[in-house]
């Protein structure tokens, strides 16, 4: 433990000798204070389980609707593979997109309770809660992957059920999670009101859902879109899980990875560095 | 701003800190009167009993927060000692929870600066944090955690061992009466059950000076009793300085050796209880009287849309 702040050698705690608990330095103790964020998120899940089960209508919804009807249509180029197979690791990815990206606003709520304001006065660093919470969204996301891939078991869409691909689905899921939900934190931080917040989130889901290869294959789009698709972090989250339960061809797989990691570095860093400011 | 009102503000800014330091430095009772020496008040020693120690524990200089064109805290200077229950008080907008958000490290200042221990809020914000414990205005505890859960997961994120956990968990639950509560879900918990579960989680780490904004607001008078006979436990067991906040004068009076006044970001008046009741003039003043005094009697400023809002939730919450 480290009690090294120089006031406590002389001050009446040392003559006390009151031990004062105090946060270590070093990877360990930051992967402990980030642990203990994701125990926080997980447990006030569990106890609100309706959320979960709630939260899971909508992508059956997806499954069972839209998936039935467009399937019928045999309209779209899914090389071979059944529509409803194509569709569900698209509908998975939607599910993490739409859970993740509107994480944020738990900091505009956190600030307004004054939780926030707690946690920065903590002697921890920034990048803990950022990415505790980030990985939060990515048990979330988890919980409802789970839950809709029951689904797909159930109504015996063909899937490869292997072990590796399904612990392939669940890294690309707290991956795509960890993305989506700290580039929420920095729109949180940034907006600062829930109205607002709401308002660029769904701004910007709708672009990202269907610019990208969640209902059809991205080669059937203009070549603008196609553009689009290309630079859209949901495309990438979209081949991999296809990739691990569909197709089993993984070539680009590594790619998608580099480039899935890359960015959620590159905005889990900006999370980090503007979250203090949120308390302003 | 009211000629009266500027002409206490010049008195105060041209009646120096430096004053005040020489004083503590000789190891005079807190509660030094500070320029309001031409209003006749000469100190009073011994009004309040604190353990005596010389270290101060923060030294706040020319402070100053600036929000676009407005000045929320303008160059305020104070010294808190070990030990003390140190009082802000002011009407809404006077800038006390700035003041409080500067000190805690969460907002930097536009100019000017504090040491915490001997340490510069600006350039050592992580070892000031090491010192602190936090009470935000709101009701910071989180509702849809238990009592229990809301102490372990700080104690976790703060790298305590699980025997330390244990423990230390108790021992906070226990002493703020929490322990019948402790597995509840903290939004069926009464308001003073709330605000004494966010002191025992301030105390969790046993800080050595206690932030606690507006801590008693919207409790009734029992529950407010409850949160101060728990503090002053806490203070029994070490010298622990305290920082509040308040609008009840009544428990600026009763609970804080020193008081400042602050007022349109400055500070207005700074002394002990009975010094300030008696340059409110009339002999049997009240803080009350003293508060009007030195604030022109408005009791609301500029208590923004935002902060009154907030003040509305947090009043519903407390049911």
């Amino acid at each position: 433990m480290n009690c090294s702040a120089p006031a406590d050698s002389q001050g009446a705690l040392a003559k006390e000798n009151i031990k004062r608990p105090l946060p270590g330095s070093g990877l360990l103790a930051w992967l402990r204070s980030v642990s203990a964020v994701v125990e926080m998120e997980a447990r006030k899940l569990l106890h609100d389980p309706m959320e979960l089960i709630t939260r899971a209508i909508q992508p059956a919804f997806w499954l069972l609707i839209f998936g039935q009807a467009f399937g019928r249509l045999r309209a779209l180029p899914t090389s071979g593979v059944p529509y409803q197979a194509f569709l569900t690791p698209g509908i998975l990815a939607q599910s993490t997109m739409f859970i993740s990206i509107f994480y944020g606003i738990a900091i505009i709520w956190e600030r307004d309770l004054g939780l926030l304001q707690k946690f920065l006065a903590m002697p921890l660093p920034r990048s803990i809660f950022v990415l505790g919470k980030a990985l939060a969204a990515g048990f979330r996301s988890l919980t409802q992957v789970m839950m809709i891939l029951a689904l797909a078991a159930f109504m015996q869409i063909p899937l490869r059920w292997h072990p590796f691909a399904l612990l392939g689905v669940a890294c690309t899921v707290i991956l795509g999670s960890v993305l989506f939900a700290s580039f929420s934190m920095i729109l949180a931080v940034v907006l600062k009101t829930r109205e607002r917040f709401m308002g660029f989130g769904q701004l910007f889901t709708m672009p990202l859902f269907f610019a990208s290869n969640a209902l059809y294959p991205v080669e059937i789009m203009p070549a603008w879109l196609q553009a689009l698709a290309r630079v859209n972090p949901l495309t990438y989250i979209v081949e991999l899980l296809r990739g691990f339960l569909v197709s089993g061809d993984l070539a680009r797989g590594p790619a998608a990875f580099g480039i899935l990691i890359m960015l959620t570095v590159i905005t889990i860093a900006i999370a980090a560095r503007v979250y203090p400011r949120a308390a302003h | 701003m009211a000629g009266k009102k500027t002409k206490h503000l010049t008195k105060i800014r041209s009646g120096s800190n430096m004053e005040v330091l020489s004083l503590q430095a000789e190891g005079q009772a807190p509660g030094v009167a500070q320029g309001l020496g031409n209003k006749g008040i000469k100190r009073i020693s011994g009004a309040r009993e604190i353990k005596m120690n010389l270290q101060n524990v923060v030294e706040v200089e020319e402070l100053t927060k600036v929000f676009g064109t407005k000045k929320a805290v303008d160059g305020v200077s104070f010294t808190i000692r070990e030990g003390e229950i140190f009082g802000l008080v002011g009407p809404n907008g006077a800038g006390k929870t700035t003041a409080v958000r500067m000190l805690t490290t969460l907002l930097p200042p536009s100019g000017g600066t504090a040491r915490i221990f001997g340490h510069d809020i600006r350039r050592e914000a992580a070892q000031v944090r090491k010192f602190l414990g936090y009470v935000p205005q709101a009701l910071s505890a989180d509702g849809d955690l238990t009592g229990f859960e809301n102490l372990l997961i700080f104690a976790k994120l703060l790298g305590m061992s699980r025997r330390e956990q244990k423990t230390r968990i108790a021992e906070i639950l226990e002493q703020m009466e929490l322990t019948e509560a402790a597995h509840k879900l903290v939004k069926y918990y009464s308001g003073g059950m709330v605000r004494r579960l966010e002191i025992g989680q301030a105390m969790l780490t046993r800080p050595r000076l206690l932030f606690l904004d507006e801590p008693t607001v919207g409790l009734d008078p029992v529950a407010r009793g409850r949160v101060w006979e728990l503090l002053n436990s806490f203070r029994s067991a070490y010298p622990l300085t305290v920082l509040m906040t308040t609008h009840y004068m009544e428990e600026a009076d009763l609970m804080c050796s020193r008081v400042a006044i602050m007022n349109h970001g400055r500070l207005a008046a700074l002394g002990n209880p009975a010094e300030l009741k008696a340059a409110a003039g009339n002999p049997g003043a009240t803080l009350e009287d003293a508060f009007r005094f030195y604030t022109g009697g408005a009791c609301e400023k500029e208590g923004d849309f935002r902060e009154l809002q907030r003040t509305r939730r947090l009043a519903r919450r407390l049911g």
